[in-house]
């Protein structure tokens, strides 16, 4: 049954995917911009989803993963010169490295503590590039003078092919062995450490993924908009609809994560007419759904599927 | 000095609100920016727009807030309390997100109506006096008493009163109270309800003292928060120590070093408690 149903949502997924691949022969440039920028955040959401969802560690500071990854890339390359692909694997390992940070206190504190350390996090980072403005390029951003590519469709496909893998991946560790310990540990680590899984060791792991991606993922990002800036990359609120996103697309679902962050950026797209009451609505609209289908889109079209 | 105490006052007070209702309920509102914030401009409308004056203009700020704080329980807290289909351990990261987006939903609804520009609530007593050669305006004095004559009447409340020791009871252990034959969604009301008051209050000091806009949702809560984890979570007094040494470490960094560097002290120090004694000073856990 289960493996009937995973592979019917490996084709739904297929043939998604293989539609949005086409996409760049007939949409605008403004479509795939905007679309571009949805994956990108599909893959914080799912990141941040692996460490929510499976690992039950509530991070408040998903943009201190991704802001690290984005400003390591972007100021290598802005003041040092370093070359784009250089700068992006970089800019992830400097993640990676802030992940371990990260994890020192989620192995010592639980629940709102761990998500405020995570929060602080984020409030030290921005602090931190607005005093260093020299090399940060402080509060007006910092301006990359290369980019991967300008053409819109070749930037999209950067980013629906990076989103499919990091999907692929991602899902797979969810489902795999490492990703039942994992949610295991998260729901009871008393229970699960009794059983013999050395839980720090995941955690860690569960991290060091996330942040991976998550610093991938944000320094992509930074290349595709050629400037990094607070208010993209580490500002609580792009936080916030990381966050969102994954609780809309369905927790512990890792895909729906992505689905939640691409309705979330083309939602607020389409409210642009609306003018200032665009976040209201999206945000009315997030709250509406975790109140009536707390399992989220992906999470509600799953139960009726396993009931039916 | 004197600024620094007034600061310490007002953090105080709101945070106050914030870990009682932790301490009762386990609920973490993330919505406070946005309750104080709206306190704040609702006296401020009142005052300047419909020219109420100043005293009926906190008045309405006030109750604005008590009305924004009894929505936030019934719209957002409580069905999500009371939901079959959220299992009880992941209760507290959805009250967590239903809050938050409850706090960006009012916040923007300010920004609608009102603009984002900072506003500042007439100040109740005008003038300045000058203490040992500062000039300090009197209504920082104002504020400060205010703050603290809240705090001892809701010291008063809990310790000396039939309903505060009914909600003492509940944060102690919410099953025994139900067995004692009272109703723990009452005591739960009766929590909110000082919540609003404490919040809105803080917020229209906040607002005659620095200003507020829709931006300063996000600090607000961020502050109280912090304060909160700082002073132990549920723990009243603790908080009240922790927002006198958040206020004041605030204050003289921006004084004696500069004001760009005013929270760093702070994050720094709540890093620090977290590493040696992650319950907070005076936490219970």
């Amino acid at each position: 049954m289960s493996t009937f149903f995973s592979s019917r949502l490996f084709f739904i997924s297929l043939v998604l995917v293989v539609l949005a691949a086409t996409l760049p022969f007939y949409v605008s440039g403004y479509v795939l911009g905007l679309l571009t920028v949805a994956f990108y955040f599909g893959v914080f959401a799912m990141a941040w989803d692996l460490l929510f969802g499976f690992a039950g560690e509530v991070n408040f500071g998903p943009t201190f993963l991704i802001g690290v990854g984005a400003y390591t890339a972007g100021i290598l390359n802005a003041q040092f010169g370093w070359s784009v692909y250089l700068c992006i694997v970089l800019g992830a390992s400097a993640s990676v490295v802030a992940g371990l940070v990260l994890a020192l206190p989620a192995l010592r504190v639980r629940g709102p503590y761990f998500g405020l350390t995570t929060l602080v996090a984020v409030l030290m980072l921005q602090n931190f590039i607005v005093v260093f403005a020299d090399l940060t390029g402080g509060e007006i951003g910092l301006t990359i003078p290369d980019v991967i590519s300008i053409n819109a469709g070749t930037n999209y496909w950067i980013a629906l092919g990076f989103m499919t893998i990091s999907a692929a991946i991602l899902y797979g560790l969810s489902q795999s062995p490492i990703g039942l310990v994992l949610q295991a540990s998260g729901q009871d680590p008393v229970q699960a450490g009794a059983l013999g899984f050395n839980i720090v060791k995941h955690k860690l792991a569960a991290f060091i993924v996330s942040a991976f991606f998550s610093g991938l993922s944000g320094a992509l990002l930074v290349f595709y908009f050629g400037t990094a800036s607070v208010g993209t990359v580490v500002d609580v609120a792009v936080g916030v609809n990381v966050i969102v996103s994954a609780v809309l697309g369905g927790r512990r679902t890792v895909l729906g994560a992505a689905l939640g962050a691409i309705f979330l950026i083309v939602a607020g797209e389409f409210l642009r007419p609306t003018g200032e009451l665009a976040t209201f609505i999206v945000s009315a609209v997030a709250l509406l759904v975790v109140l009536f289908f707390p399992g989220g889109f992906l999470g509600a079209a799953l139960s009726r599927e396993a009931r039916s | 000095m004197i600024d620094g105490f007034a600061i310490s006052a007002l953090y105080a007070l709101g945070a106050t609100g914030f870990t009682l209702i932790f301490g009762v309920s386990g609920v973490l509102n993330l919505s406070h920016g946005a309750i104080m914030v709206a306190a704040a401009v609702a006296a401020w409308a009142a005052a300047s727009v419909l020219n109420v004056g100043t005293y009926a203009g906190a008045l309405i700020g006030v109750g604005v807030a008590l009305l924004t704080a009894f929505a936030t329980y019934f719209a957002v807290v409580k069905p999500i309390q009371d939901s079959r289909r959220i299992p009880n351990e992941e209760k507290e990261i959805f009250v967590l997100t239903g809050t938050l987006l409850w706090g960006i939903m009012i916040q923007e609804l300010i920004a609608y109506f009102f603009t984002n520009n900072a506003k500042t609530v007439l100040p109740i007593v005008e003038g300045v006096v000058e203490i040992l050669g500062v000039r300090t305006p009197k209504n920082e004095i104002f504020t400060a008493i205010v703050c603290c004559l809240v705090i001892a009447l809701l010291w008063l409340l809990v310790n000396r009163t039939r309903t505060g020791k009914a909600v003492l009871a509940a944060s102690m252990n919410p099953r025994g109270v139900t067995l004692l034959g009272l109703e723990l969604t009452n005591i739960y009301i009766v929590v909110w309800a000082i919540y609003g008051i404490l919040a809105g209050i803080a917020g229209v000091l906040l607002g005659m003292f620095l200003g507020v806009s829709s931006y300063s949702v996000g600090p607000l809560t961020a502050s109280a928060f912090s304060i909160v984890v700082l002073g132990g979570l549920g723990s009243v007094s603790g908080s009240l120590i922790a927002a006198f040494v958040v206020g004041y470490l605030e204050t003289l960094t921006a004084y004696l070093v500069s004001p760009a560097y005013r929270t760093i002290p702070a994050l720094l120090l709540l890093v620090f408690v977290m590493y040696i004694r992650p319950q907070g000073l005076l936490g219970r856990r």
